[in-house]
């Protein structure tokens, strides 16, 4: 007996990683969620070589929609240099053949943790959000068999009397990221741990989204101009951060999302989030092809 | 007399009414116990109804039909609410949730049952307002305190979550959350027991009076005769499931005619 005659002879790695019967399962999911936005479809989450809850559930889908022409941007956090999206975009690039970018313009496929670009994107685009927790109803009903009970009739009343106790409580609304949101004036989804400044973007967009968890083995979709509306009452209107007057220090860009960073002297410095923005605007001057594109947010305000 | 028979009076002849509740033939089994057997029960607009009985006599499983919580083996209920009156155990679970938390308002003993216990006081009223599709804050904030008033709880404490609360108060938040939608009908099961008597006193008080300014029709259930004859126009007493003997509060407990009736009136510690 040798070891030979006891393993499997050598085969090529399905192609994209996933076996055929995964990615078909994730595709008809997948077309299941885009055929009822933001209605949260279960699917069977398969191991992929990275822990869950650091982005299997973005990865499955990545990895079922990639094809050797797909140019893959992988952001965590709004960042293209963070270790976990230099390690999925190396690990996508590897198994597909795909090309990689950190221009969202050049991306045919974005895959996010937390964050959707500043710039804008258009139909040939498909944004892929790592969701941690798909259930919104979670924080007002533990129990997710009553849950489902309240999606399917469509009993949103807890969620809006949370948002009553912390005006109550807080004088305004506390919740800062994955903000309730009605999809297609049916399912309340949360759009992922992506800021209040980013939901907008979701809202009648020309790309498809698709929100994936992979420990909680959920899958749903915000397909191409289809409404995303905040959860609001009708006298409190909704309010993104208060980023539009804090200019980046590092780029000189202004009106974006910024990520705080505090100083030794107790005050704080600002950087826009979006780094590969950044980036660009700290480039465009020597360099015309990094000319950023038409943005969601002119001079901080919502353009449109 | 034998205990089994039963005697019902004809209601008084002034009401001219349909009635608002019409319950008819229900029966409920559980498992080998006969919780409810051919129970009907006639609730008239603007009359308060007490149901007396002793423990596992069926009244509570009656009431939480009544509320369309559970269903039975057997029986219709109609309510006459709209022009048309289905009969409210064959509609399906949505429609039962919608008619129940619009037209159904229900106070529990235990507040726990009935009160989200770390929200705001106020929270829990709007609640039964956020069901019902208000989305205005500020008419929240409005219609809630003005539920909060009409069952004469303290508005300075509004926002005070109920575990922070007294017995009473809870009590009175319960009873604001179940006026919130103006119901047709208002539930009480075992309102005022487990408080003390002078706060049971206070709450009976403004039950009394909210019945009489908004003409609410109210079925109480109580083991507290007390209860019963300072709030009930009418009174049903239930024994082992079924309807034992029932009629005008003051001809019943006056002179009860059915055995179990006068053992109840009479019992005394």
């Amino acid at each position: 007996m040798n070891l030979k005659s006891l393993s499997k002879d050598w085969e090529a790695v399905s192609y994209g990683f996933l076996d055929a019967s995964a990615k078909r399962e994730l595709r008809r999911k997948m077309l299941k969620a885009v055929a009822v936005p933001g209605c949260q479809m279960p699917y069977a989450s398969r191991e992929v070589p990275m822990a869950r809850g650091w982005g299997t559930g973005g990865l499955q889908v990545s990895l079922t929609l990639m094809n050797p022409q797909t140019i893959v941007k992988v952001i965590d956090q709004g960042a293209d240099d963070s270790v976990n999206a230099a390690s999925i975009r190396k690990f996508l690039t590897r198994v597909t053949g795909a090309k990689a970018t950190w221009d969202t313009l050049d991306a045919t496929l974005i895959q996010s943790r937390h964050r959707v670009p500043e710039e804008k994107l258009t139909k040939d685009q498909i944004l892929v959000l790592q969701v941690p927790n798909p259930e919104p109803l979670r924080s007002v009903e533990p129990n997710m068999s009553i849950a489902r009970q309240m999606h399917a009739d469509a009993d949103y009343s807890r969620m809006w009397l949370q948002l009553y106790e912390q005006i109550v409580r807080s004088g305004r609304v506390m919740q800062g990221a994955s903000y309730p949101s009605m999809v297609n004036g049916r399912h309340v989804m949360t759009p992922s741990p992506i800021p209040r400044w980013d939901v907008p973007k979701l809202h009648m967009a020309e790309h498809l989204t698709i929100l994936s968890a992979g420990r909680e083995k959920r899958i749903f979709a915000v397909p191409p101009h289809t409404r995303v509306e905040p959860l609001v009452f009708s006298d409190v209107p909704y309010k993104v951060e208060e980023h539009g007057n804090i200019t980046c220090t590092r780029s000189a860009l202004k009106g974006f999302f910024m990520n705080e960073i505090p100083n030794d002297d107790g005050t704080s410095s600002y950087e826009v989030s979006d780094s590969n923005l950044g980036i660009k605007a700290l480039n465009a001057p020597e360099d015309a092809s990094q000319k950023i594109g038409e943005t969601w947010y002119q001079d901080g305000e919502w353009a449109q | 007399m034998s205990v089994d028979m039963k005697l019902e009076r004809s209601a008084p002849q002034f009401i001219t009414h349909e009635p608002l509740l019409h319950m008819t033939n229900i029966s409920k089994r559980y498992g080998d116990v006969v919780a409810l057997d051919h129970v009907g029960a006639k609730v008239y607009p603007g009359e308060v109804l007490g149901i007396v009985g002793e423990s596992g006599s069926g009244k509570s499983t009656l009431l939480r039909m009544m509320n369309l919580q559970e269903l039975p083996d057997q029986g219709t209920y109609h309510l006459d609410i709209e022009t048309e009156k289905p009969n409210l155990f064959d509609m399906d679970r949505y429609a039962r949730l919608q008619l129940r938390s619009r037209h159904i308002g229900i106070v529990y003993q235990n507040p726990h049952q009935g009160l989200l216990m770390k929200h705001t006081s106020s929270g829990n009223v709007a609640e039964r307002l956020l069901i019902a599709g208000e989305r205005s804050f500020a008419n929240l904030r409005a219609k809630a305190s003005d539920a909060l008033d009409a069952s004469e709880f303290p508005l300075e404490r509004m926002d005070a979550p109920p575990i922070e609360l007294s017995g009473g108060m809870q009590q009175r938040v319960q009873l604001a959350k179940a006026i919130a939608l103006e119901p047709a009908l208002l539930l009480l099961d075992e309102p005022t027991t487990g408080l003390d008597v002078s706060v049971q006193a206070l709450v009976l008080d403004t039950l009394k009076r909210l019945q009489q300014d908004r003409k609410i029709t109210m079925v109480i259930v109580s083991h507290d005769l007390g209860v019963i004859r300072t709030m009930a126009d009418r009174v049903m007493v239930m024994r082992r499931g079924q309807v034992v003997e029932q009629g005008l509060v003051d001809q019943v407990f006056q002179d009860p005619q059915h055995a179990y009736t006068q053992q109840l009136v009479h019992a005394k510690l």
